[in-house]
């Protein structure tokens, strides 16, 4: 199938190519390229295994998953947005026309799948045979993906990660300088601080999400000085940095392997123990367990093991290599953002929990949590998807908003890049009045910084504000 | 009728239970075939635990958190199963039946409880067609099989029921009985019924998948209940 991929690759390249070239009127659009149903019926068979076949015949129609998705919370239980409802629509009609479908047909089912979906796997949860419909939708979003029908937020990022191998194509050498950067910045408040840069065999390869390095810098300073104070073996790589794979929800197998392969690839040449990736969703499932099924690893595990910044932060500060000062505790209410593919679908959601319950005094969890979490409208590649298909994402954000609200709380912690815009996004538009942190800032904010790691020749006022600083 | 009677309760009846019994044994064996070569996924994270405590949890009376969203649907979908599976399997009739075709039997029913039986199973499959007019995200995905196959199940207990109490045709009503009862043996393979046994390999591989592949240091997975 990969191959397959990169071929409708080229030959898309190619067409786009004619259909500038010789086009003599001027004022004619280019005619949409035909429906290639050769290619749409191969991608049906490719999926069409034991699983696949068995959740297609076995559905009860029971309608349990229906009260699960927020989608259909969120729009009044109107039962086009329920899980089966929209499987029916889709993937289920593909099949039983052999992919026999027109553009129009393809253009509906990518606002189903894209738009009224954010693969969040929580119906699967509640569904009596465990039918895991995120993963059907990924096969008609794999569908409409071949014949170039995406969101356009989506298709430039899929083109920048398949020409640079990060979706945000930033150039290697300007996050090697960012590290430098964020190195000499926070070396100033914290004593003998770099980031160090592809170190063979370095305990933890740190990769981040290159919204990091590009609009929030300091990201990768907090990380920096975290590990810096936990007196960490780590470093960064100068490729296969970004973890996070937003091909992997364009339904673009090919594309997606190209920043798993190079992060995985770097990390075996380094030769470090883990693969450490920041506080993101999606950067965590790609890594850890869709990764080796981009690549066909026939082990499908990664080569080596992926561990979520949370995982560590939580292990810090459990066994006191990172120090909390009780004082500076956030007081306020505080909740806490399951993301989709950090608690459900990452396991990770009781260290969530104890390592809040370290940072602040006032916790208030959301109803429902834990693995049993909503979306927050974010995921799915929801956000990237841009302001096309913002409206709905407030919308059906609105189960989440009304989740915050009930909680009371003046905070929440997001441990995912993805929530964290779209919980900004609910703030400014329900009006929450809440401020949405990570982890790491928190951390930063209330460790006790060890005097070996103080700066030398400030002054004691200035060190205690400039450790708080950003 | 005598003749048809005996047709089906003879050579029919073991037509039904080959084509019922063979049906499910090669669809699994289809399936189990298949997803050795296509879905390695399966049996790269493997993990019996998990699987078999998420069987065990949706197989007890409001034993998964959806189940518990939906206590009555719950309930009816559980005392439902339990009657469908249990009455015509421990009926006395159909064991002096087996006893006389293949020379085994099961222990029986006094014939009260086994009426009640009955009766549950009509009044659950009315409230559950009921339930699928009425509810609008199930109509919405129910198809014309949907209602055929509730009425399909129907069937055998009402003619059943109908024939035990005498009331209407005596000879009639065994034929439809018997008949419907084999129409829905065979068809069970071939339909959503065979959720019969598919359920327990889509139940232990989500459980698995969500469970066992995202343990972390021993920690909890993913419950899938
Ligand atoms: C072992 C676990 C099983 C589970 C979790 C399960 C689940 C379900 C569900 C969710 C429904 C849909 C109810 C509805 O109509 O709304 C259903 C219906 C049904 N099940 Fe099962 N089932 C199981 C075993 C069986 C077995 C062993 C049989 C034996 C024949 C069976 C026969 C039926 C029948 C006849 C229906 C009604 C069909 C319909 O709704 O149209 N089930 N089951
Ligand atoms: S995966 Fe999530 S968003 Fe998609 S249908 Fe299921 S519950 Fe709804
Ligand atoms: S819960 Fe599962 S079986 Fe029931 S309608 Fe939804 S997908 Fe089908």
């Amino acid at each position: 199938m990969s191959d397959e991929e990169l071929q409708e690759q080229t030959q898309e390249e190619e067409g786009q190519a004619q259909a500038t070239a010789p086009k003599k009127e001027p004022e004619a659009p280019a005619p949409p390229k035909p429906i290639d149903h050769v290619k749409i019926k191969a991608i049906l068979d490719s999926n069409l295994g034991a699983r696949m076949r068995t959740w297609l015949s076995i559905c009860a129609r029971c309608g349990l998953c229906a009260d699960s998705c927020f989608f259909y919370l969120a729009h009044d239980k109107d039962p086009q947005y329920s899980p089966a409802y929209k499987i029916k629509q889709t993937l289920v009609e593909l099949y039983k026309r052999k992919g026999q479908v027109d553009r129009a047909w393809l253009e509906n089912a990518k606002e189903i799948v894209w738009g009224k979906c954010s693969v969040c796997r929580r119906c699967s949860m509640f569904c009596p045979f465990g039918i895991d419909m995120a993963i059907m939708f990924g096969v008609v979003r794999a569908v409409c993906n071949s014949q170039g029908i995406i969101p356009t937020g989506l298709a430039r990022t899929k083109q920048n990660i398949i020409e640079t191998g990060n979706q945000m194509a930033m150039a290697n050498e300007d996050w090697v300088e960012t590290c430098e950067w964020m190195a000499e910045e926070w070396g100033e408040d914290y004593r003998d601080l770099v980031v160090p840069v592809d170190v063979k065999g370095a305990k933890y390869m740190y990769t981040v999400n290159p919204r990091e390095p590009m609009y929030y810098p300091q990201d990768v300073g907090m990380m920096a000085a975290i590990l810096h104070v936990a007196e960490e073996s780590w470093c960064v790589p100068t490729v296969g940095w970004d973890c996070t794979n937003l091909a992997m929800f364009a339904g673009d197998k090919a594309a997606a392997a190209i920043p798993v392969r190079n992060m995985y690839n770097s990390a075996v040449e380094l030769g470090v123990e883990q693969i450490l990736t920041t506080e993101c969703g999606h950067a965590y499932r790609s890594a850890a367990f869709e990764g080796p099924y981009f690549l066909d690893l026939p082990s499908g595990k990664p080569p080596v093991p992926v561990k979520h910044a949370v995982q560590l932060f939580w292990e810090y500060l459990k066994s006191g290599r990172i120090k909390i000062d009780p004082a500076k505790k956030l007081k306020e209410p505080v909740t806490l953002q399951d993301p989709c593919n950090v608690s459900r679908s990452g396991g990770l959601w009781e260290m969530l929990r104890e390592l809040t319950l370290m940072l602040v005094e006032d916790f208030r969890d959301m109803s429902p949590n834990r693995e049993y979490n909503h979306c927050c409208g974010g995921g799915g590649g929801f956000i990237p998807m841009g302001p096309e298909y913002k409206r709905r994402r407030m919308e059906s954000g609105r189960v989440k908003a009304e989740q915050i609200k009930a909680t009371g709380a003046k905070y929440i912690i997001s441990p995912c890049h993805n929530c964290f815009d779209q919980l900004n996004d609910l703030n400014k538009e329900y009006k929450l009045g809440v401020k949405v942190v990570s982890f790491k800032e928190l951390i930063i904010e209330s460790m006790i910084v060890p005097d070996k790691f103080k700066p030398v020749e400030e002054d004691e006022d200035e060190t205690a504000e400039g450790a708080g600083e950003e | 009728m005598y003749a048809l009677y005996e047709f089906l309760t003879g050579p029919g009846a073991w037509i039904a239970f080959a084509v019922f019994i063979g049906g499910l044994v090669v669809r699994a064996a289809f399936l189990y075939g298949l997803s050795r070569e296509r879905d390695k996924l399966i049996y790269q994270h493997f993990n019996p635990s998990w699987g078999l405590r998420s069987i065990f949890h949706w197989l007890i009376p409001l034993g998964s958190v959806s189940l518990r969203q939906q206590p009555l649907f719950g309930l009816v979908f559980f005392v439902f199963h339990v009657c469908l599976l249990a009455t015509p399997l421990f009926l006395l009739a159909h064991n002096t039946l087996w006893d006389q075709a293949f020379e085994v039997s099961l222990p029986s029913l006094p014939e009260a409880l086994a009426d009640y039986g009955t009766l549950v199973v009509m009044a659950c499959v009315v409230f559950l067609f009921a339930r699928r007019l009425v509810r609008p995200e199930v109509r919405a995905i129910s198809g014309p099989w949907d209602y055929i196959l509730l009425l399909l199940v129907l069937a055998p207990f009402l003619t059943g029921y109908l024939a035990y109490h005498q009331w209407g045709d005596y000879a009639l009503m065994m034929v439809l009985h018997v008949l419907t009862g084999e129409l829905m043996l065979v068809v069970i393979p071939f339909s959503k019924l065979g959720h019969l046994i598919l359920f327990f390999f889509t139940r232990g591989f989500i459980g698995q998948e969500m469970g066992a592949r995202r343990e972390i240091d021993g920690r909890l997975g993913a419950r899938t209940w």
